[in-house]
């Protein structure tokens, strides 16, 4: 069933820099299922992969035609909101309807929700209208009476004695000694004892909301013929109404709900599942038997949308005088809210660490649960461990950027710590402490590194119907969030045949298709792409039967060489010989095949920072970034450069501008609005230099691994670097405002 | 013991008023949005308010409840019928099914709800339906369709200056503004000054630039 196959994997053209690193590649023997294409080496001549490739629904977006599941509006549309307790820790004592029940328009308003509140924007009331000011109107006039009780607002609030606690059944922070929180490499005590250089420090990172712009929600319809679609704005259709909730919900069994996710406005993490207000929006569809609609106001979705957890990460790194890292020890507090995990740091992977004794605890606070957030725990871990990194370099009196190096054995981030200094003339930027300066103003660069391993999985299938015009059509569940999914499944489809990405149509974003994977861990690509390319194989073999018949030649004597079919002398390309399908058209499908062993199964990626700080006003500007990174073999280099603008960017905000601020006595979000909390905008955004480094990793026929998370990991420390590197001082909490870089001057 | 009290009154019930005008006036407004601490607030000016009825008198009064007016939008006369306090960013989605321009704060901030009234640049979630009326009103559909591009929507693909695409319609409709105003000159200032009211999420501000930067030149 399986043919062997030797082939070259590794970092893709560059050969000089091969040459100084052979690491870089690496040949390897893997078995290929039968029905599985051939993996492409780094040898493999293409024609569209690895190429700029317009997005192939940029039309749609560019002109207002994409339908986002807040554009759903069949006949009839009704609109559901929420009423949610403005207090952190209360108990609800009545909910009173009467009033928002008189209103013309209203149809349902009632008690949701439990009675205990144990967070700002906990649910107590549901509403549904005709119209969206009846909705207004409704909305407001619901009382709620509550018996409120002191919250615990903070992680020093939840720790201090005496605080309420947040989940009757645990302890808002487990005791320092549960084993399930340390986490142990070698000998961390003896290490540190004998380490010649040591540093330590606290760093502090804000809770980050994920901000998306289109809410989370749904649309739901129930048809009188028992069937009910759900729109959704989701990361993943496949299981978003496969539970008992949906179906208990609309009274219509899994098998009769259809999902759909055909443009989606931001995830970042935070949009995975139904959750209870979209059961409630089934609830009442239900009930109105009309269509309803439930988005989240951008309040809520400030509060309950998810956000990053907060981090107090105290450090203590220790090596030899020249550099090299022997002992890394912390201890680790963040909260995401009244969820038993989901805090904490990850700084223990990129560097070279022998001994390693990190405890890392959740504390319970009476806020909203925290949610996945592009790279969880990862920016925050990166912030302290290249801060601390920083500081080792500065007591050890060496380079940084040499430090990072000396600790660092990934065969390609090797390569990329060289290309990002050349690009951003790392040895002529560094400020020292301000010696570059202008004015008030100082300037100095910053480095961190990336990494992820993210080789997907699943057995996911992709179907392909070959019309007799030569056009494809490529189906499959999964969504595209915004990452470029569908114009890499054209791209992958496109190349395999022969054809050009706009002969391929790709649906996607449906239930009625073969399930996809959930957007999530940077593995949508590697885990969908794959299987897109063997059903493009499979539509090129079940076109060169047909020719085969046509041609009077067995199939076997049928070759395909430079996109072309070829036999005795005769030549078709795949749209030529796609008539032979006739009406009823070709349909086949692929598979996504266990993964191979691949070397690289780790992506790699640099940043560096270049910043401005004006030491009187502590204001901070990020002039310049240089993001280079892989992700295994680049399919769309156009749409793999905007994530990566993308990743640092929201890098840039987390580093600079966004802390969600709550009400110390309340626990109620004070800055829920655009303007209070404040996303980088255009006239924040510096030069940014993508270079990208296409690394075939071995794990499928196509060598792809994914992108989306790493690009964010490394931003926020490597302009902080940047920032020590100008103003010679640290600044050990994120978002570094104006006030922080000032505290720390004056510290300093 | 605390009470959440609403912060308003409920709105009237409301009727189809047999009159209505072309114009607004502030009085009708305020009446219709049922806020009636705010008009409690505006009675201590009584001379602001005489004048304001001599005019509204004039104008006659819209509203409460559902009024008929006739919105021209991308060239088309189009009749709807909205509350008084409807925004235009309302009734161009859900009276027009004109999806393109998105409700993101509803509070101009964030510029995903741009569109052109009288060929400059307005958040249509601030601007109410009424206040449009007899106005020219272009959205990003009516810039060009996904076979028939306006050269900003061209750009911005060629550039990927979209990845979810939620706040493309109003970056599309910010750029299209400084195009026609700066032409071939627009400089890389200007553009950003553009699109500074304009957020988003994914990160498209670098593309957006090369794309504002590509229509102005023809390219
Ligand atoms: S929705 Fe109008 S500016 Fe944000
Ligand atoms: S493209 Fe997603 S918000 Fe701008």
């Amino acid at each position: 069933m399986a043919r062997r196959v030797t082939y070259t994997t590794g970092l893709v053209g560059s050969d000089e820099r091969v040459a100084q690193h052979p690491q870089a590649r690496r040949e390897i023997t893997v078995d290929v299922h039968d029905d599985d294409a051939t993996p492409w080496g780094v040898d493999a001549k293409l024609r569209v992969v690895g190429t700029d490739v317009p997005r192939v629904d940029g039309p749609a977006k560019a002109t207002g035609a994409a339908k986002y599941t807040y554009d759903i509006q069949p006949q009839g549309l009704c609109f559901a909101g929420l009423v949610t307790s403005p207090h952190a820790h209360a108990e609800v004592q009545a909910v009173d309807v009467a009033a928002a029940l008189k209103i013309p328009g209203v149809l349902v308003a009632r008690a949701a929700g439990g009675r205990q509140v144990t967070f700002p924007g906990s649910i107590v009331a549901v509403v549904c209208a005709e119209s969206e000011e009846a909705l207004d109107d409704g909305l407001r006039a619901v009382v709620v009476t509550y018996d409120v009780k002191p919250p615990a607002v903070t992680v020093e609030d939840a720790m201090a004695d005496g605080a309420a606690q947040v989940d009757r059944r645990a302890p808002n922070v487990p005791p320092e000694d549960d084993p399930r929180a340390t986490m142990r490499r070698g000998d961390a005590q003896g290490a540190w004892d004998a380490a010649e250089v040591k540093v330590e420090g606290t760093w502090r990172t804000a809770i980050q909301t994920h901000s998306c712009l289109e809410p989370h929600g749904v649309v739901v319809q129930v048809m009188p013929d028992g069937h009910a679609t759900i729109w959704a704005s989701t990361q993943a259709t496949s299981g978003f109404a496969a539970g008992p909730a949906m179906s208990r919900a609309l009274g219509v069994p899994a098998a009769k709900i259809r999902v759909l996710t055909e443009h989606m406005g931001g995830g970042f993490g935070s949009k995975f599942g139904a959750l209870e207000w979209d059961v409630l929006a089934a609830e009442l569809a239900r009930e109105t038997r009309r269509p309803v609609r439930m988005l989240l106001s951008r309040r809520l979705e400030h509060l309950l949308g998810g956000n990053r957890p907060d981090s107090i990460q105290q450090m203590e790194l220790g090596g030899t005088k020249d550099g090299r890292f022997t002992v890394l020890r912390g201890d680790v507090l963040g909260t995401a809210g009244n969820a038993a995990g989901g805090a904490g740091s990850n700084n223990v992977m990129v560097y070279g660490l022998p001994n390693v004794a990190m405890r890392q605890r959740t504390v319970r606070t009476h806020t909203a649960r925290a949610a996945a957030f592009r790279a969880p725990r990862h920016p925050q871990g990166a912030f302290a461990l290249e801060g601390v990194i920083d500081r080792f370099a500065h007591a050890a009196g060496l380079d940084p950027l040499e430090v990072r190096k000396r600790n660092d054995d990934h065969p390609i981030r090797r390569i990329q710590w060289d290309l990002a200094a050349e690009r951003i003339g790392w040895a002529e930027a560094r400020g020292r402490g301000g010696q570059r300066k202008d004015g008030p103003w100082r300037f100095g660069v910053g480095c961190a590194a990336a990494r992820w391993s993210n080789a997907g999985r699943g057995a996911w299938r992709v179907d392909l119907k070959v019309h007799a015009d030569g056009h494809v059509a490529v189906m499959s569940g999964v969504q595209d969030i915004g990452t470029g999914t569908r114009t890499l499944m054209a791209v992958l489809v496109a190349e395999e045949l022969g054809i050009g990405v706009d002969r391929v149509d790709v649906r996607v974003g449906d239930t009625d298709y073969p399930p996809g994977p959930g957007s999530g861990g940077s593995t949508t690509s590697p885990s969908i792409g794959p299987a897109a390319r063997e059903a493009a194989l499979h539509a090129r073999e079940g076109v060169a039967a047909k020719l085969a018949e046509a041609w009077d030649v067995p199939v076997a004597d049928i070759g395909w060489k430079d996109g072309h079919y070829e036999a005795g002398g005769r030549t078709a390309s795949f749209e030529e010989a796609a008539r032979l399908v006739g009406t009823g058209g070709l349909a086949v499908s692929g598979t996504r095949r266990p993964n191979y062993e691949g070397p690289y199964g780790e992506t790699a990626g640099v940043q560096m920072a270049e910043v401005a700080v004006d030491v009187e006003t502590g204001v901070v500007r990020v002039k310049r970034v240089v993001a280079v990174h892989d992700a295994g073999r680049l399919v769309d280099t156009l749409t793999a450069r905007s994530q990566v603008n993308g990743g640092v960017l929201q890098g840039i905000s987390f580093a600079l501008h966004e802390e969600r601020r709550l009400d110390r006595a309340q626990g109620d979000m004070v800055n829920p609005t655009f303007d209070t909390y404040r996303i980088l905008g255009l006239a924040d955004t510096p030069q940014i230099d993508v270079l990208l480094t296409s690394v075939v990793s071995g794990f499928n026929n196509a060598g792809i691994m994914g992108l989306g998370e790493p690009a964010t990991v490394p931003t926020a420390a490597a302009v902080a670097g940047a920032v020590y590197d100008a103003i010679g001082v640290q600044v050990t909490e994120l978002p570094m405002t104006p006030a922080r870089v000032l505290a720390a001057l004056e510290g300093a | 013991m605390t009470r959440q009290e609403p912060p308003f009154e409920p709105a009237p019930p409301r009727a189809t008023p047999a009159d209505h005008a072309t114009r607004v006036s502030r009085r009708g407004l305020f009446k219709g949005a049922g806020a009636a601490a705010v008009s409690a607030a505006l009675l201590g000016a009584r001379e602001t308010l005489a004048r304001e009825a001599a005019v509204a008198d004039e104008v006659r009064t819209q509203g409460p409840g559902l009024v008929p007016i006739t919105l021209r939008v991308n060239g088309e006369e189009r009749k709807v019928q909205v509350e008084p306090r409807t925004t235009l960013l309302s009734a161009l989605r859900l009276r027009l099914d004109l999806t393109g321009a998105k409700p993101v704060c509803e509070r101009s901030q964030c510029g995903a709800c741009t569109v052109w009234l009288d060929g400059q640049t307005v958040y249509a979630c601030s601007v109410l339906a009424v206040e449009a009326e007899g106005r020219e009103v272009t959205t990003v559909e009516g810039l060009g369709t996904p076979s028939d591009m306006h050269p900003v929507q061209a750009a911005f693909c060629a550039e990927d200056a979209l990845q979810c695409g939620f706040c493309t319609p109003g970056m599309v409709m910010a750029c299209a503004f400084a195009v026609k105003q700066h032409g071939k000159d627009l400089t890389e200032d200007q553009a950003r000054a553009a699109v500074a009211g304009n957020l988003c999420r994914c990160g498209t501000h670098p593309h957006v630039l090369r794309a504002a930067l590509r229509a102005a030149k023809g390219e």
